[in-house]
């Protein structure tokens, strides 16, 4: 029997201009925004400090919303547009905690506890609504999306100072009702995961800069790696791929020593630990997950849900538990996001994060049906290269910044449409070729 | 055949759905806390009437894409894009030939449609063409096409050449956000035609009997040949294959008029606003005529005229009382009009969704 997923792969042996054109037909995406984020650069005449600085920032406070996406494209339930009510529920967490007035790193903690079974409850209710509209859950999730904002300005706008209790002058209008429409979390929970230590007047605690960051980070791979080998008895790599990697961390060791030793504006970019070690444990989980029976089931049922459903796999509990994982990180990540940005609006800035997060997924080159980690975050880095970029690009090019600023929207858009097309188009290619039509 | 009461309910929510009858009962008690406080009912009957007819055609775009097979069509914003270049070319026109000519706004009108329809033919062929290779996706796709068009609009509006002083800004790129229509003899043209009143009712006959007329030319066109074989083709596609029935071709035709109708549409619209909407404008539009359709009764396989306008009155119509009702409550639900429109739009087309029953 023949499943989307189990065509057997092609043995011929390919010649080499073979394999190159289907390396590039396979990352055409991938390799088109390459080239965008390269020819924006050049065009808008972008400071490489500055960059660097604000690439960072998106990178460190839009990862993790990115990467919450990955289990239902495993679970073969497509792109999650649903995450934007996991943020919702992140968000109405950060107006709580405001609210009560507990900031910094346990503030956020807070957020974090509370917001788990919130999202959960929510990703309960979504899987169930997806389970009833199978084969429909992108367009169901968008609505519901849609849906939830409507529910989320009731209970902000209409009922929080009234029927919910809230008495609060900063964050309440005037007349006593409803959040005001944008909220400043400075002097609360604004980078409370970024720089901990900023409460308690020690603001660069685990933040260093950027060589440092590289040196410790290389150091600590190397000790990783041999203690793999000596005390796990792992398998060794192989030998070009060992050169290859002490060749470039040699380098990155050579150039961030440099850097420490020059007066250079690079020592000013500094990383938020925090931050990326939650980011690399959810890239661990997902890992970890992924090799786990229940991680096995999800790829069974990704790959064809009657055939899970006859092995004995309870396909649509296993649904329901992979949308509800994914609005969790999503809450988590939403949080992450807000506490870097430091302020936000009440009603409109968990909006475009499904749009957003699901546009940077596919411009790393994943498809509706796979997803990795490595393509979630390459997609964050190019999409943000693009965001960073496009409005100079626009200004140098037409003289006007507008234009950037549509063009970057549209490529959002554009580039989900044009994914979801080829893949329904492949898709309908595949059963009729199943059918022998 | 038992008669009893209990029987017969069941089969009233059965046929009726529950969350159609959930939103009739809203309605109802809509108008009801209306009477109550006394609100000016005349008033809310004339806008009623006039959001209605201008509803009205972009609601029934809904009805040959859903008859074709292709679900309740998402990307009617490509429609009603074709309508505004439309609308945008012949404010132009008239403004370049102004010495020559003067048009009147009928002729505006005419000419708007005129020209939105080659535009919005030959979109809707390419668009039915791309649903054709997408069977079973159709309103995903559909809706990113909309989207992903109306956003690489927002780019050609800045760079159209568009010169007439109402439209473009007076420095700088581009044409404006809004374009009024006034003093072009076209704002509530089709509005005040034959319009009269009924106590302190004004009817816009106009509007209503142009919705009507293009409710009977749809109806008519499903009763000639190519439209029965669409509709079998949306109906039963594989069937309706091996009866010799190229469905291919009939969805493409439904998808094309469903465009030419948003074109018109939108027009119908602008004329009744006065004011042409452009950028962000055309984006949601799609989601008010899809909620309306269904909640008018049809699903996201079967739809009728009758579903059509029960469900453009019913979902307008608590539009229109909701606000006024919502302020007359308490000064401090201002916003309760809007909210209710976002969740009972969105959770109609929801309720559809899930009716529909997986692949």
């Amino acid at each position: 029997m023949l499943t989307p997923n189990s065509i057997p792969e092609e043995k011929v042996k390919l010649s080499n201009k073979q394999i190159i054109i289907k390396f590039l037909t396979n990352n055409m995406v991938t390799i088109m925004f390459i080239v965008l984020g390269l020819a924006g650069f050049f065009i808008a005449g972008m400071n490489p400090f500055l960059f660097l600085f604000d690439i960072v920032a998106r990178m460190s406070r839009n990862s993790f919303l990115v990467l919450s996406l990955i289990i239902p494209v495993v679970a073969g339930m497509g792109l999650n547009f649903s995450i934007v009510l996991g943020a919702m529920a992140g968000q109405a967490l950060l107006i709580f905690v405001t609210h009560w007035g507990i900031t910094g790193l346990p503030g956020i903690l807070l957020c974090i506890v509370l917001v788990t079974p919130l999202s959960m409850f929510l990703g309960y209710l979504t899987g169930k609504l997806f389970n009833k509209a199978k084969g429909q859950e992108m367009i169901a999730g968008l609505i519901l999306a849609f849906f939830a904002q409507g529910i989320y300005e009731l209970i902000f706008l209409q009922l929080v100072g009234g029927i919910i209790p809230m008495e609060n002058r900063v964050l309440i209008m005037g007349q006593g009702i409803g959040v005001r429409t944008t909220v400043d979390l400075t002097d609360g929970l604004k980078y409370g995961l970024d720089w901990p230590g900023l409460s308690w007047g020690m603001p660069n605690l685990l933040r260093p800069t950027l060589p440092w960051t590289i040196i410790v980070g290389v150091i600590v791979l190397l000790v990783g790696y041999l203690a793999y080998i000596l005390f796990f008895k792992g398998k060794r790599a192989s030998m070009p791929k060992l050169i290859s990697a002490a060749a470039v961390g040699g380098f990155l060791v050579y150039w961030s020593v440099n850097q420490i030793q020059t007066a250079s504006m690079i020592n000013m970019v500094r990383i938020p630990l925090l931050t990326w070690f939650v980011i690399l444990a959810l890239c661990l989980f997902i890992v970890f997950f992924s090799k786990t029976k229940l991680g096995q089931d999800m790829r069974s049922v990704g790959q064809d849900r009657h055939v899970a459903a006859v092995s004995g796999i309870q396909v649509d509990r296993v649904r329901v538990i992979a949308i509800m994982m994914s609005m969790v990180m999503a809450s988590w990540g939403h949080i992450i996001f807000l506490q870097n940005m430091g302020a936000f609006s009440t009603y409109g800035s968990h909006e475009q994060i499904g749009l957003y997060s699901v546009a940077a997924l596919l411009i790393g080159g994943a498809t509706v049906t796979k997803a990795t980690i490595g393509q979630a975050l390459l997609g964050v880095f190019l999409f943000h290269t693009l965001f960073i970029v496009s409005p100079s690009a626009g200004r140098q090019l037409f003289g006007d910044a507008q234009v950037g600023e549509y063009f970057r929207v549209f490529v959002a858009y554009g580039v989900i449409g044009a994914t979801l097309a080829m893949h329904a188009w492949r898709k309908l290619l595949q059963r009729k070729g199943e059918l022998g039509v | 055949m038992k008669f009893d009461l209990l029987s017969i309910g069941k089969a009233f929510l059965a046929n009726f759905g529950l969350a159609r009858i959930i939103i009739l009962a809203f309605f109802i008690f809509l108008c009801i806390m209306a009477v109550v406080f006394q609100l000016d009912v005349a008033e809310l009957l004339t806008s009623s009437l006039v959001r209605i007819g201008m509803w009205g055609v972009l609601v029934l775009a809904m009805l040959p894409a859903i008859r074709s097979g292709i679900g309740p069509n998402f990307g009617v914003s490509l429609g009603i894009l074709c309508g505004l270049i439309g609308a945008l070319t012949a404010l132009e026109m008239a403004f370049r030939l102004r010495e020559t000519v003067q048009f009147s706004g009928g002729v505006l009108f005419l000419l708007a449609i005129l020209i939105s329809i080659p535009f919005a033919v030959i979109t809707g062929v390419f668009y039915g063409w791309l649903l054709n290779r997408v069977k079973g996706s159709e309103m995903m796709i559909a809706t990113y096409v909309g989207f992903s068009m109306v956003s690489i609009m927002k780019i050609a509006w800045l760079f159209l050449p568009y010169t007439s002083p109402e439209m473009a800004w007076p420095i700088g790129r581009g044409v404006r956000v809004q374009i009024s229509l006034a003093g072009r003899g076209i704002t509530r043209l089709l509005n005040n035609f034959l319009s009269f009143n009924i106590g302190d009712v004004v009817v816009p006959t106009g509007l209503l009997l142009f919705f009507a007329l293009m409710c009977f030319l749809v109806w008519l066109f499903m009763r000639s040949k190519t439209g029965v074989a669409m509709h079998a083709a949306g109906d039963n596609p594989r069937f309706s294959e091996a009866a010799g029935i190229n469905v291919n071709r009939s969805r493409m035709i439904g998808t094309t008029l469903s465009t030419v109708l948003g074109a018109i549409g939108i027009l119908v619209y602008a004329q009744s606003y006065g004011f042409v909407q452009l950028y962000e404008g055309p984006m949601f539009m799609p989601f008010v005529a899809v909620a309306a359709v269904l909640i008018g009764g049809a699903s996201v396989k079967k739809a009728t005229i009758t579903h059509v306008v029960i469900g453009t009155a019913l979902f307008l119509g608590i539009q229109v009382v909701a606000i006024p009702v919502a302020n007359a409550f308490t000064t401090e639900w201002a916003s309760m009009g809007e909210i209710s429109r976002k969740i009972i739009q969105n959770g109609v087309i929801l309720y559809a969704l899930t009716q529909a029953g997986g692949e």
